[in-house]
């Protein structure tokens, strides 16, 4: 579904701050997997997300979504392919506009934009039935302004966004890491529930140990631009945090350093 | 004074165009566009040649249309695909439309005296009611098209609207041509209602339009589209009754209306922001008092 091959990317190449980000990725995802990413700072987990998605491009190697290269493509024409929550609760939606004139935008995700309304009766009834997912009463503020909502609203938005429109890919970037325990735990619990409905392909980056092992179908393990572990499902329901912790000191040779990390 | 007021609205009316246009470029885009100041006259120059040589006044403001639509266009490509800073792509427009606005009318001033324009058999106050009204309505619906609400949140939220599959640089092109289009009209609607074009009649328009914006959000609200649009266009109509009752002060002389105008929008943009930091400051202060007190009580027990 998704691979990249030899993936390498250089952060101001030639200058005193060069700085390797990616060297030599290959990944493979294969339909329905469901990937967990781990690392330290400065790993390339971030960088990794940005170059699938289109907001940076690899300085060399390919990108392919279902065997077609898309390297090459600007952002927002991968979009199609490419569903995306971000970190930061308010990247993901438009705080002037309403939660219907928000997933109105998100519905148009891959289509030509043009002159048809972007809110209609069908499609209210639509949204409101996804928002009920949810759970938290979304459903009856369809016409409020989304800058109104709580850092943990927003983000379950982003994430009903991102996701109902069934991308063939879907990139979690840290979207728990910016909320309160609650909160990332309902996050969390959503968004074990949406990729199992719709069985989206996704790659989750995470500083959250125990959310890394719960999740998902496979882990990888990311340290200084490369990927040093790939876990598959069997080992990785009896994973424990201590033993990834342990095999991660054993491969890299340092301790895993993440200043926000969760041990779970 | 019956006379100076609805002179005062006709007024209002004919440059709510150009309100509308500054409220697609500095509310909804966040860009602060200052080509107006070019595209305004580029609209009235086009009219009074095109109508001077014989054409229809309707062909003729359709064409002014086009020639701000075309402006508005290169003000955007410098931003977008030059990446030039926002307000230098608009002075750099600006300052090449004065060229041009130059070659188009071949001399500094053309008269429209005595040749029919658009008003030549309908009254200005009711023509541009209608007008206003109809493109009003119009652009309220576009903004809630699936390309206005893009449009809408490239200003918002631009990388959410990438990362949701629009191209931004395309929707600001054309936020900033679309505005820069109905600038351009406005400036041949003026044109034909008073008679002539001159090559410094856009000067200083930019801070009247925003002006406008910020004096009707002020009076009217601006909560849905439908409100903030129509603030932009009573704004630009009590903006000229402001400045017909300014005229009638004996000490005061036509010339000073550029700087009551610039006094009009720093006060709009200081205050909002003054008072929301004296506001947050007091609360903050309230609170932390309300919380020292809560420490400092003492522990008794029992109720709760």
């Amino acid at each position: 579904m998704l691979e990249l091959s030899q993936v390498s990317k250089l952060f101001n190449p030639g200058t005193a701050d060069e700085k390797i980000a990616l060297t030599d990725i290959r990944l493979k995802l294969a339909p329905g997997d469901f990937v967990t990413v781990i690392g330290s700072n400065g790993a390339g987990k971030s960088t990794l997300m940005n170059i699938i998605s289109g907001v940076m491009k690899p300085d060399y190697g390919e990108v392919l979504i279902e065997g077609k290269p898309i390297h090459a493509l600007p952002e927002f024409q991968r979009s199609r392919w490419i569903g995306r929550v971000f970190q930061d609760p308010m990247a993901g939606t438009a705080p002037r506009m309403t939660i219907e004139e928000n997933l109105a935008m998100a519905y148009a995700r891959g289509k030509p934009r043009g002159f048809r309304l972007g809110v209609n009766r069908s499609k209210r009834a639509m949204f409101r039935e996804q928002l009920q997912r949810l759970g938290i009463g979304l459903e009856n503020r369809l016409r409020a302004k989304v800058g109104l909502l709580s850092g943990g609203e927003r983000q379950a938005l982003s994430l009903l966004m991102a996701t109902f429109t069934k991308p063939q890919i879907l990139l979690l970037d840290e979207h728990t890491a910016a909320l309160d325990p609650a909160r990332a735990e309902l996050i969390t619990r959503l968004t074990d529930q949406i990729v199992r409905d719709l069985g989206l392909t996704t790659l989750m980056v995470t500083h959250n140990m125990e959310q890394a092992i719960r999740l998902g179908n496979r882990l990888i393990m990311m340290d200084k631009g490369r990927i040093i572990l790939d876990i598959p499902e069997e080992r990785k329901r009896h994973l424990t945090v201590e033993q990834l912790l342990g095999e991660f000191e054993q491969i890299s040779g340092h301790q895993l350093s993440d200043d926000r990390i969760v041990l779970g | 004074m019956i006379g100076s007021l609805s002179g005062a609205v006709e007024l209002g009316l004919l440059y709510s165009l150009m309100a509308l246009g500054v409220f697609i470029t500095f509310r909804i885009l966040d860009f602060p566009d200052l080509t107006v100041d070019g595209s305004f006259t580029t609209g009235a120059a086009v009219t009074a040649i095109m109508i001077s040589h014989g054409n229809s006044p309707w062909l003729a403001t359709l064409v002014a249309f086009a020639s701000g639509l075309a402006a508005g266009a290169c003000t955007g490509l410098l931003h977008t695909k030059g990446k030039i800073n926002g307000l230098l792509s608009g002075i750099l427009m600006m300052i090449a439309l004065y060229s041009i606005n130059m070659r188009i009318m071949g001399k500094p001033n053309i008269s429209l005296l005595g040749v029919d324009t658009i008003f030549a058999s309908i009254s200005p106050l009711v023509f541009m009611l209608i007008v206003v009204i109809i493109v009003k309505l119009l652009l309220d619906a576009f903004l809630h098209t699936d390309l206005g609400l893009a449009l809408r949140a490239t200003g918002d939220n631009s990388r959410m609207i990438r990362s949701l599959g629009a191209n931004t640089d395309s929707t600001t092109i054309l936020g900033v041509s679309l505005s820069n289009g109905l600038v351009a009209v406005s400036g041949a609607f003026v044109a034909q209602q008073s008679g002539f074009a001159d090559i410094s009649m856009g000067i200083g328009m930019i801070v009247i339009g925003l002006a406008s914006v910020i004096i009707g959000e002020a009076i009217f609200g601006s909560g849905s589209v439908f409100r903030a649009t129509l603030a932009a266009v009573l704004g630009s109509v009590v903006y000229r009754l402001v400045v017909a009752f300014a005229l009638r002060v004996q000490w005061l002389d036509a010339s000073d209306l550029k700087l009551i105008t610039a006094i009009i929008v720093i006060v709009a943009l200081v205050l909002p922001t003054a008072r929301r930091s004296v506001k947050a400051r007091s609360a903050a202060r309230r609170r932390s008092l309300e919380l020292a007190a809560a420490a400092a009580a003492p522990k008794q027990g029992g109720v709760r």
